[in-house]
């Protein structure tokens, strides 16, 4: 594996935002995901819950309610008191709406996917028409004093429950008359005076509403009647989110105090057909409010204020053990966050509102394996460029000499040069871009830095030249198949003749540089690549995917190499099919070529392609301490692979000149800190 | 443990009644619990033992309602059999010899004729594999009756009666071991087998620890070690049953018990609170705490109205509903370690000894019964492990029972030693010890001894330490100490009779005891007895009897004046009896049994009895005294007797008053009383009378006819009047009266 000298970097202050909301779309089997940030993700369950797309936030926008429409509409409402629809192509909104009734704190959408509901501020439920490329304003329900907080449809469409403070309300659709008036109790005396505010509603087909508020109650009420069938008082605090499963025997309900509660519909005596919803379980995997929570087929997913999505599998549900039976917690988003250029030791932080340049530190003391040395020259914040406009930053990169820096929001593109010399810092924006360049999804720059590749948003690659003077567009590549989907990941080779892209049709497209042509297409695996890299040397294509399988593709040859086949037949390691999490990054060892360095949060491996795929059930040695890593007479010395689980959560590795070895952690306990304090909850013996 | 001999070890009481879940017959009325190779009859009103079923010569392992009368109740013990007993009247009924060791007993409602027991596999506990069976009861009139019919039910299931329970209706039967819970279901004879994680995860710990199944809905409550509680529903399937968890107590739920209706849950453990969780609202949960002791079993009273909690210091509270104490059941507590020795308090002739941590407690040893707890540290006891508390260490008594000395320690570390003694002093208007003096440090170290001297002025307190010195607080006297004689013995404890000069020596050699009991002035043994019992004997002491024995036998007098009891390596406290004596004790069952065999229902014998005492008195004898309410065998039987089977009370009161007219020739003063309040309404009630007459005529076979000839017209009329009137406030006096 051999020995390495490591920069444990912890200043990249990433700071995930917290989960608003979260609409699971059951027959794309896709999950949305709004942040409070405005910030929208994507993630693919069927395709080991892999972050398909990220639409990147906008301080405009506010973000209270997201909802599916068919397979790959989405649309979300908020406090701005607009309706956007995105487009999922270009990962930007298509168009906004004014519902003009004021703040908008709930959408609902009907199950034939005809009209939307939106609740808002000044109590008014406005109805709007789905037409195949936009939304139309119908009409207005009667308008009701105090905002509407939460809105369900019942499943024939002809009644909507209106969650409201102190109240739910029934509406007759037809009519737009309010049919029922439930008045919800507030909690425990000593709180009589706070209004009780119900979060939200669920229309059962049943005619039952199931309500959920802020005096920590879900309960049950009978739609035709307005009474109260059962109460279920399951938090001190407020019970936040609800949701129902498909075929109506299961309810998740989500609080304050950061627990997931399920109930179900049982027969209190077994062969009895009368039935009653009774609480049976309670996860509890959050430390914050759990602000979004829904039920797939096989899990319970939730999401909150500590910004982590919990896939909680149902074990009931799960047929055999796979990864679904694995209980998944997603923190960091899957794709890298940080770029490197190696030389002059430099790393970009991306946030989503602004860039940190930092340099890294260094030592003069040579020491034994696993002594941490002293840092003699302290990491230097050389640079922190706040970005212009509202929109988030959505890709960066910097070049391998250091000297280039570029980013993209949804708008624009920008450009910087930069001077550092010894202390002296200067950076000088590149005014005149060429007109193609809109916005990116990924940027990259050639290993010469000659050259920057821009992936735009019409699903080309755009390929400009870079000089002092100026920067001049050189050519664009389309992808072969015709296909108009985002590119997410590029890999240009060293030797500057390769450039591969991959979109997320799964398609990955090899083009030649020297040519400036298609060169070929790797065929089409289904599951999305997740990191891929250009091998120095043999100039053979690494991929990563989101089910964890690596291939190797040679360019040259326009097929998958041997060890890829052998790889292929004897599978990973069974510690490293035991991860979950997708591999973010792959990069190669300069001083041995013949070793791949992968990574995602969990650990580090490095695979050498020299040495024999051997003995898989052997006793696995992980590389927990360097000392390890030292040791050779260890008989898994002959295996492939050697992983490192030393370093967590991970967000980039990679190898610096000199076998410098660079690491860049975010602790968790430094995301719990800067977060807001939860709830306040007696824990037993204190 | 039987002996050839006269003599033989006995268990004296004190023994433990928290062994198994105690029962409430199904008008609350009694308590039964299982006590040593006993059963034992509480009133749940008075905390009094009514009645002691005896007849299992070993230990009794369970009780059961009889579901189809229920004023009768199955029992099993591990000497095989199972037994049908008549409480309210302690009668056993009938003797089932099933042959196996028995450690449960069940009964179920949908299951007629049949009961369940767990059974070790092959009989043999070592291979710890346990069946849960049915065993038919055969039908069949004799008193012995051998059950063979066993029907296996499941296989591999804890030994511990808490861990398996009947469901709705006898429908399934659920029981847990370990991991696993498992599920038959009788009707259509499937077994669910539903697993818990092993992997313990943030200090959870799923094993099972007990078991109750809801009486009205299919849903099964389960205990486990890190004190959860799990509701199970659905799970007669494979795969989709589903279960909620609740968490309150801190380590594992010793015991579960829902309410008859099913309203509520009961759950207990170490922390010795009793919790009552609401079925369907477990938030709301409701709680009774400082129970004393670690909660071991809940029970239920069938109605619902009554709770009761055994508790791991041998105790039984009773609890209303309502969650409020009604009555305690204090057997001999058994701690770790009994530091003072055993000791006879002289003014009550008591056993006193460690009870709870901090208190010594006084056990009535004729009364098998504990008398009072004195609280000798005054510290809250704090149910914590790890916790060094103060612990009474030794206690003394004067020879008059009026001084009480004991001290305490509390040892945190080797060189801290906190030491207390302290001086009580007995106040006659509080029937209680007083503290009178605290003395802090009365040694640098342990006190090895203490001990008072009594001279006719002062009494004085000596006490030695192993700090090398010994403080006489008043100075004692010393008397020459020389060897007279010698015996190579292991002996493990020397005990002086008080009363007499016999010494009794326990030695121990290889796992059993051998008793020594000799003079110290002559070498020969007055008696001597081996293998008294398993292991060592811990603490033995000579009680002085109420009343001296009669016995003649050599080998037993030295039992005449003071009666030996010791405790053994198990914490059961032993004595010896001699054969008089236990004929005497066994003289008034015997009778009993007799009774039972002659074919006369128990009102034809209570009837018949007194008839030949009326018979007696009209001799006019000094038998007549013998009618007397005091001494009347009759008024025994008449207040013994279960009242569904006496004569209507109006017929007992005529009875009652005739035989004071008859005796003191109606000069009685009850009737005159009566007649005098009767007087007023003497016209309007002619009548009636001559009705009375005539239903009187009706019966003519009883004795009342017979007696009718002696009296004189008037007085014939008084009765009658008499016999007419409601006399129900009689009845206290008349029941005062025995």
């Amino acid at each position: 594996m051999g020995e390495f000298k490591v920069h444990r970097v912890r200043f990249f202050d990433y700071m995930p935002s917290g989960i608003r909301c979260m609409a699971f779309n059951r027959k794309a089997d896709r999950l949305a995901l709004a942040r409070l940030n405005g910030s929208v993700e994507i993630f693919n369950f069927s395709n080991n819950y892999f972050q398909e797309k990220v639409i990147p936030g906008s301080d405009s926008r506010s973000i209270e309610a997201i909802c599916w429409v068919g397979c790959d509409r989405l649309f979300t409402a908020g406090l701005n008191g607009e309706v956007v629809e995105y487009d999922l192509e270009r990962l930007c909104p298509k168009y906004t709406l004014d519902a003009f009734g004021g703040p908008i704190w709930t959408a609902a959408c009907n199950s034939a996917e005809t009209h939307f509901a939106f609740g808002c501020e000044d109590g008014s439920v406005k109805l709007f028409e789905i037409l195949p490329d936009k939304i139309q304003f119908e009409r207005n329900l009667d308008r009701q004093k105090g905002r509407i907080l939460s809105l369900s449809w019942h499943k024939s469409g002809t009644l909507i429950a209106a969650g409201s403070l102190d109240v739910i309300r029934v509406f007759d659709v037809k009519s737009g008359h309010s049919v029922q008036r439930i008045l919800v109790d507030r909690g425990p005396a000593g709180t009589r005076n706070k209004d009780c505010v119900v979060w939200n509603v669920a229309f059962l087909s049943d005619y039952t509403i199931v309500s959920g508020d802020s005096a920590g109650k879900v309960q049950l009420w009978d739609a035709n009647k307005g009474t109260l069938i059962k109460t279920h008082l399951v938090s001190k605090w407020d019970v936040l989110s609800l949701s129902v499963s498909e075929n109506e025997d299961s309810i998740v309900a989500g609080t304050s105090e950061g627990t997931v509660i399920q109930f179900q519909l049982l027969s209190p005596t077994i062969g009895d057909a009368e039935t009653q919803w009774i609480r049976t379980r309670t996860f509890k995997h959050h430390t914050h409010d759990v602000r979004a929570v829904t039920e797939t087929k096989t899990s319970v997913v939730s999401g909150g204020l500590d910004t982590q999505l919990v896939i909680c599998p149902l074990m009931d549900k799960v047929e055999v053990k796979s990864s679904e039976s694995v209980l998944r917690k997603v923190i960091f988003p899957h794709r890298s966050l940080v770029s490197c250029a190696k030389k002059p030791s430099l790393l970009l932080f991306q946030f989503p509102d602004q860039l940190e340049l930092w340099r890294l530190g260094g030592t003069d003391t040579v020491g034994k394996p696993g002594e941490s040395l002293p840092v003699t020259r302290k990491p230097e914040k050389l640079l922190q460029l706040k970005r212009k406009g509202d929109d988030h930053i959505c890709c960066s990169t910097i070049s391998e000499c250091g000297h280039w820096i570029a980013y993209s929001t949804v708008s624009s593109i920008r450009l910087y040069q930069i001077q550092c010399d010894n202390n002296n810092i200067s950076i000088s924006k590149v005014s005149k871009l060429p007109k193609v360049l809109r916005s990116a999804h990924q940027l990259q720059f050639s290993a010469d830095s000659s050259k920057l590749f821009v992936a735009s948003e019409q699903a080309t690659i755009h390929v400009i030249s870079l000089s002092r003077s100026e920067c001049k567009h050189v050519h664009t590549f389309k992808p072969k198949s015709g296909s108009s989907a985002p590119v997410h990941l590029l890999a240009a080779s060293a030797d500057g003749q390769w450039l591969t892209s991959a979109n997320r049709h799964c398609e990955i497209n090899v083009y030649n540089l020297k040519k400036l042509k298609h060169h070929c297409m790797v065929p089409v695996y289904n599951s999305l690549p997740s990191a891929m890299a250009i091998h120095p040397e043999t100039n053979n294509l690494l991929m990563a995917h989101a089910d964890q399988q690596v291939f190797e593709f040679s360019i040259v040859d326009k097929q998958y190499t041997d060890w890829s086949r052998k790889l292929q037949k004897e599978g990973l390691h069974r510690c490293r099919s035991k991860w979950h999490t997708p591999i973010t990054h792959i990069t190669f060892n300069p001083s041995a070529p013949s070793q791949v360095m992968l990574h995602d949060t969990h650990m580090f491996c490095i695979i050498d392609q020299s040495l024999p795929l051997v003995d898989l059930k052997a006793q696995f040695y992980s590389r927990l301490t360097p000392k390890d890593m030292s040791e050779t007479d260890r008989p898994s010395k002959n295996n492939a692979f050697k992983m490192c689980k030393k370093y967590q959560p991970l967000l980039h590795v990679n190898l610096l000149e000199d076998d410098w070895l660079v690491v860049v952690e975010r602790p968790l306990i430094d995301i719990h800190s800067q977060l807001p304090a939860p709830v306040r909850q007696k824990k037993f013996g204190t | 443990m039987v002996e050839q001999g006269e003599i033989r070890v006995v268990r004296c009481g004190g023994s433990t009644i928290n062994y198994r879940k105690a029962i409430f017959t199904l008008d609350s009325k009694y308590l039964l619990c299982t006590s040593g190779d006993m059963v034992k009859v509480y009133s749940t009103a008075t905390e009094e033992c009514v009645h002691v079923l005896q007849g299992h010569t070993n230990l009794v392992t369970g009780i059961a309602l009889n579901p189809t009368n229920h004023l009768q109740v199955y029992s099993c013990s591990m000497d095989g059999t199972i037994k049908l007993w008549d409480f309210t009247d302690n009668i056993l009924i009938k003797t089932f010899t099933v042959g196996y060791k028995l450690l449960a007993l069940y009964t179920s409602k949908a299951h007629e004729g049949c009961v369940f027991v767990i059974i070790p596999k092959e009989n043999d506990e070592a291979l710890d594999s346990f069946q849960l069976v049915a065993v038919r009861l055969p039908k069949s009139s004799d008193q012995e009756v051998a059950a063979t019919e066993l029907s296996f039910v499941l296989n591999d299931v804890s030994q511990l009666p808490k861990c398996t329970s009947y469901g709705r209706e006898g429908e399934f039967v659920a029981s847990v071991k370990g991991l696993h819970l498992t599920v038959y279901f009788f009707r259509n004879q499937k077994t669910y087998r539903l697993s818990l994680n092993a992997t313990p995860k943030k200090g959870a710990n799923n094993i099972f620890t007990c078991v109750a199944c809801h009486p009205k809905e299919d849903c099964i409550a389960t205990g486990h070690e890190d004190g959860k509680i799990r509701l199970w529903r659905n799970f007669n399937r494979k795969k989709e049953y589903t279960h909620s968890t609740h968490h309150w107590h801190h380590s594992a739920v010793n015991d579960l018990s829902f309410t008859p209706e099913g309203t509520n849950l009961l759950s207990g453990g170490i922390e010795s609170v009793l919790v009552q969780w609401r079925y369907g609202e477990e938030t709301k949960k409701d709680f009774l705490p400082r129970l004393g002791a670690a909660i071991a079993h809940i029970s239920t009273s069938p109605e619902g109205s009554l709770y009761c909690t055994s508790h791991s210091d041998n105790k039984i509270t009773i609890i209303q509903s309502n969650l409020r104490v009604s009555a305690v059941i204090q057997g001999l507590v058994k701690g770790d370690n009994i530091k003072t020795d055993l000791m006879i308090d002289p003014r009550t002739k008591a056993l006193v000894l460690n009870g709870k941590p901090g208190h010594l407690q006084f056990y009535s040893l004729q009364h098998d019964k504990q008398l009072y707890n004195l609280d000798i540290v005054q510290q809250e006891y704090i149910n914590q492990s790890g916790l060094h508390q103060f612990d009474v260490v030794k206690a003394a008594f004067d020879a008059q029972g009026s001084w009480l000395a004991t001290v305490e320690e509390r040892k945190e570390k080797l060189a801290d030693l906190e030491i207390q003694l302290k001086i009580w002093v007995y106040k006659d208007e509080m029937q209680s010890f007083v503290l009178n003096t605290t003395i802090t440090s009365p040694h640098e170290d342990h006190i090895t001894a203490l001990c008072f001297c009594n001279t006719n002025e002062t009494t004085m307190l000596v006490t030695t330490g192993r700090d090398g010195r010994f403080k006489a607080w008043v100075l004692g006297d010393d008397s020459d100490i020389y060897l007279e004689w010698s015996v190579g013995l292991n002996v493990i404890l020397l005990q002086l009779d008080p009363l007499s000069e016999n010494v009794a020596a326990f030695s121990c050699a290889a796992e059993n005891s051998d008793l020594f009991v000799f003079r110290p002035n002559e070498p020969r043994p007055v008696y001597l007895q081996k293998n008294i019992c398993q292991g060592s004997v811990q603490r033995a002491v000579f009680t002085p009897r109420d009343v001296p024995e009669e016995n003649c036998s050599e080998s037993s007098q030295w039992l005449n004046r003071s009666q030996l009891y010791f405790l053994t390596r198990d914490m059961d406290l032993m004595t010896f009896s001699t054969k008089t004596e236990e004929d005497r004790l066994t003289s008034s069952s015997k009778q009993l049994l007799i009774e039972e065999n002659v074919p006369v229902t128990p009102f034809y014998l209570l009837l018949g009895k007194h008839r030949q005492a009326k018979l007696d008195a009209e001799n006019g004898t000094l038998a007549a005294q013998v009618q007397l309410p005091q001494g009347s065998v009759a008024i025994k039987e008449l207040l013994q007797t279960p009242a569904h089977v006496l004569p209507s009370a109006t017929f007992l009161c005529t009875m009652f008053v005739n035989s004071l007219l008859i005796s003191k020739d109606g000069k009685s003063e009850v009737p005159e009383e009566a007649e005098e309040e009767m007087e007023s309404e003497k016209e309007e009630d002619e009548t009636s009378d001559q009705e009375m007459d005539s239903q009187h005529k009706v019966k003519p076979e009883y004795f009342v006819e017979e007696l009718v000839p002696k009296l004189s017209k008037k007085e014939e009329r008084d009765l009658k009047r008499v016999r007419k009137t409601d006399y129900s406030w009689l009845c206290p006096f008349y029941g005062k009266l025995p």
